[in-house]
């Protein structure tokens, strides 16, 4: 047994100090793809917008290109084929790497979205104002491919450790104040998810984690599926990614719960609260 | 060595199944199929006649072995009760066709949710005292969903009943109309722990339509991809087992090490899980690091994952949990030719690196798997550290390989039109089986069967003599994914 101790003792710290310190890994992260700026649109529309499997792409004739980032699975098929039109968004825990609005997904963002938007946000502003120092996570698997449920392990592995933002998981719905959704949302999973959903106390969040729980990604247009998890139970976060990192998960999750401004770069002279250590809270 | 064998009828079908399964063949899957109503040039009457392709893997291929329903046939005599490993293949075939197996002992939903008549707890055992806790589908811990039900007289567990179907999301109808080049994406996400393999299985069924050979240095790539996925998953069954058994360290040191090797695949191809590297054709794109690196970077892996699975192997109280749990005897893993780790911690070995070679195994020297016999949670592991330790040689050389060859192409093209052809590649789980068919450039069918599929239906068969606290040990064991059951 006591093999473990020297074992454990032989990397030393691996853990991230982010968002209280810079990772290098966390913004070296491929985002979903985006139009390059002021990329318009010149040729016949369909040929740009076929070039993605999942239809995320919009383009009108000499008009703006637009890039739904939350049906985008970041096969590259656009970036590789059309470099002039699209490159791929860098970072997972930058702005637009979260959204309170479906729409904010889309990149150029909609002007009209902006009222929108600010009143989605302090409406969980409000109702999160009470989960500062302790939120408890239960995560449901809406028909996932299985990698998300990876990328959310690694959050209590030693790398990520989300213990040290005092973030935890329960086994019980009764004791969550998140919800982390995964997957297209398979209809025979409806039931249970908003089974689950139904037991948690106010305030509760959702957090759609994933282009596949977004949009349904290339499952959009299964049957099988309603077409991401918003059909099934209220999403107030929408995180996409296939599958999102584990940065950008905590990222997800820190904005959720009112923890870190969604325009707040993640920097050491920015005023967080990283739990039990305790600080400032930015808004 | 790959061929299709029509038969007149059902029973000349599985009496040829069932002489090749024991002439030592193996059984790979059975799968139905129905042309649309009405499909085809002609739209001749009678089209939508039912045909059944059972796949069976021989040293060197995967012959099909098919045979035609009558039309408009409502039923057939099940191969279930000829070859248990028909199970639950027999049931998906009901779920989709609603065409029944006669014979078949349980036809339950599998994997399409069923009516709410369904969510009824089916019942096996009787007697004094027998209850079923049923765990699932959302569990505790964050885990993919599915149901089991455990039917106990409090302590040992003499029947386990499995529900797969919450997760179905439709993958195999999804891939109809589909061009190779987006099809392959969604084979990355049929089975999201095993994108590699799936990715593989699938590329080389459309390479097999279009008749092209993707480059060397491609095909080097793609065995690099495939190998850092199996130690990636192979290193997440030591995490859960090692958190079943309590051992925060051992839990913590290999949660580390996967995260490391998670880390080395998205810096050599922007994604964590090796998505967009296969293409049918080759790859899409020369890795990133450059070999020098990418060969440091394997030499600084492999000796802490050595140690520290040295470690464990020794600490006893984990051994005493695993060993002697969930055995499956190598009789039942012959007859229902179990794949990957557990088929080879009891005595069955096929590993399609080796018996059916693919992209470079066919030039590497893929070390072959020591004999094992005992086919518990144990061995399992064990089975596991020998194939971490072969993947690290395999990658060795493939960094070596790469270090030598001049610049290359990274893929040919391959645009099939027309054809049908199986595809197969060894997952961390084992074998995964494409059944893809192309017209006019696009998918009309595509069947893919993931070793998982294959292989939970033998939870069934691993409880003997074990009691509730060994679940969690057993169901590690396995390393299997629900996503690829359920499709």
């Amino acid at each position: 047994m006591s093999i473990w101790v020297l074992r454990g003792l032989r990397d030393g710290v691996v853990t991230t100090r982010w968002p209280s310190k810079p990772d290098d890994y966390a913004d070296a992260w491929r985002g979903p793809a985006r139009p390059l700026p002021a990329a318009l649109s010149s040729d016949p529309d369909a040929a740009l917008e076929a070039l993605c499997p999942t239809g995320a792409i919009a383009a009108e004739r000499g008009g703006n290109v637009h890039v739904d980032q939350g049906k985008c699975i970041l096969c590259g098929h656009c970036v590789a084929q059309r470099p002039d039109v699209f490159a791929w968004s860098q970072g997972a825990t930058g702005p637009g790497a979260v959204a309170w609005r479906r729409n904010q997904l889309i990149v150029p963002e909609l002007p009209e979205t902006d009222e929108a938007v600010e009143a989605a946000r302090a409406r969980l502003r409000e109702r999160t104002a009470a989960l500062r120092r302790s939120v408890h996570i239960r995560h449901v698997d809406a028909g996932s491919d299985g990698s998300e449920e990876w990328e959310i392990q690694a959050l209590l592995g030693p790398v990520y450790d989300i213990h040290r933002l005092g973030v935890f998981f329960t086994a019980s719905p009764r004791h969550a104040d998140v919800l982390l959704v995964t997957g297209a949302g398979a209809r025979g999973m409806t039931v249970p998810l908003q089974t689950t959903y139904d037991a948690m106390p106010d305030p509760k969040v959702v957090i759609a984690t994933g282009t596949d729980a977004v949009s349904g990604g290339l499952l959009a247009e299964s049957d099988m599926t309603t077409g991401g998890i918003a059909a099934t139970v209220p999403v107030d976060v929408w995180l996409a990614g296939s599958p999102p990192s584990p940065f950008g998960i905590i990222n997800a999750l820190l904005v959720a719960v009112g923890k870190l401004a969604r325009d707040t770069n993640p920097s050491p002279s920015a005023g967080l609260t990283t739990g039990s250590r305790g600080g400032r809270r930015t808004r | 060595m790959t061929e299709t064998i029509m038969l007149p009828g059902v029973k000349a079908l599985w009496d040829d199944v069932e002489s090749r399964v024991a002439a030592g063949n193996r059984f790979a899957g059975l799968f139905a199929t129905r042309p649309a109503q009405g499909a085809g040039s002609a739209g001749v009457a009678g089209s939508g006649r039912i045909t059944l392709s059972v796949h069976v893997a021989t040293a060197g291929g995967i012959n099909t072995l098919e045979a035609l329903l009558p039309p408009g046939a409502e039923s057939y005599p099940a191969l279930t009760p000829r070859l248990g490993a028909a199970f639950w293949y027999e049931r998906e075939i009901h779920d989709a066709f609603g065409v029944v197996p006669e014979g078949h002992p349980r036809l339950e939903p599998l994997v399409r949710p069923g009516s709410p008549e369904a969510s009824a707890l089916p019942r096996h055992v009787t007697g004094y005292g027998i209850f079923t806790i049923p765990h699932g589908p959302v569990r505790s811990g964050v885990l993919e969903s599915i149901e089991y039900l455990v039917e106990t007289p409090g302590e040992a567990i003499p029947h386990l009943n499995m529900r797969v179907f919450y997760k179905h999301r439709g993958v195999q109808d999804r891939f109809g109309g589909m061009t190779p080049a987006d099809a392959v994406l969604l084979a990355e996400r049929t089975e999201g722990i095993a994108s590699v393999a799936h990715a593989l299985a699938f590329s080389h069924a459309i390479e097999r339509i279009a008749g092209c050979a993707p480059p060397v240095t491609a095909q080097l790539v793609r065995v690099l991809h495939a190998e850092l996925e199996r130690i990636a998953n192979h290193l997440d069954v030591a995490v859960r087992l090692a958190d079943a058994a309590g051992l925060a360290v051992a839990t913590a040191r290999f949660a580390l090490h996967k995260e490391r090797v998670l880390r080395l695949v998205s810096r050599l191809c922007g994604s964590r899980f090796g998505r967009g590297v296969v293409v049918p054709g080759g790859i899409s794109a020369p890795p990133l690091l450059p070999p020098a690196q990418l060969r440091a970077e394997l030499d600084g892996l492999a000796k802490p994952v050595a140690a520290d699975a040295t470690a464990l192997m020794t600490t006893s109280s984990f051994l005493d949990r695993l060993r002697g749990t969930g055995p499956l005897t190598p009789e039942r893993a012959r007859r229902h030719g179990a794949l990957g780790p557990v088929g080879k911690a009891a005595g069955f070995a096929d590993d399609a690196r080796l018996a059916r070679p693919y992209d470079a195994y066919r030039a590497l020297a893929v070390p072959s798997a020591k004999s094992h016999i005992a086919g518990d949670a144990l061995v399992r592991l064990r089975v596991r550290w020998e194939e971490v330790d072969q993947s690290f040689r395999l990658l060795r050389q493939v960094a070596d390989d790469l270090a030598e060859r001049a610049p290359d192409l990274y893929s040919v093209t391959c645009q099939p039109v027309s054809g049908r052809a199986v595809g197969w590649a060894e997952a961390p789980q084992g074998e995964v089986l494409y059944d893809v068919n192309i017209e006019g450039g696009r998918i009309t069918r595509c069947h893919p069967r993931s070793a998982s599929f294959h292989n939970l239906v033998l939870m069934h068969e691993v409880f003997t003599g074990d009691i509730l606290t060994d679940f969690p040990f057993i169901e590690a064991s396995f390393g299997l994914s629900v996503a690829g059951v359920a499709l």
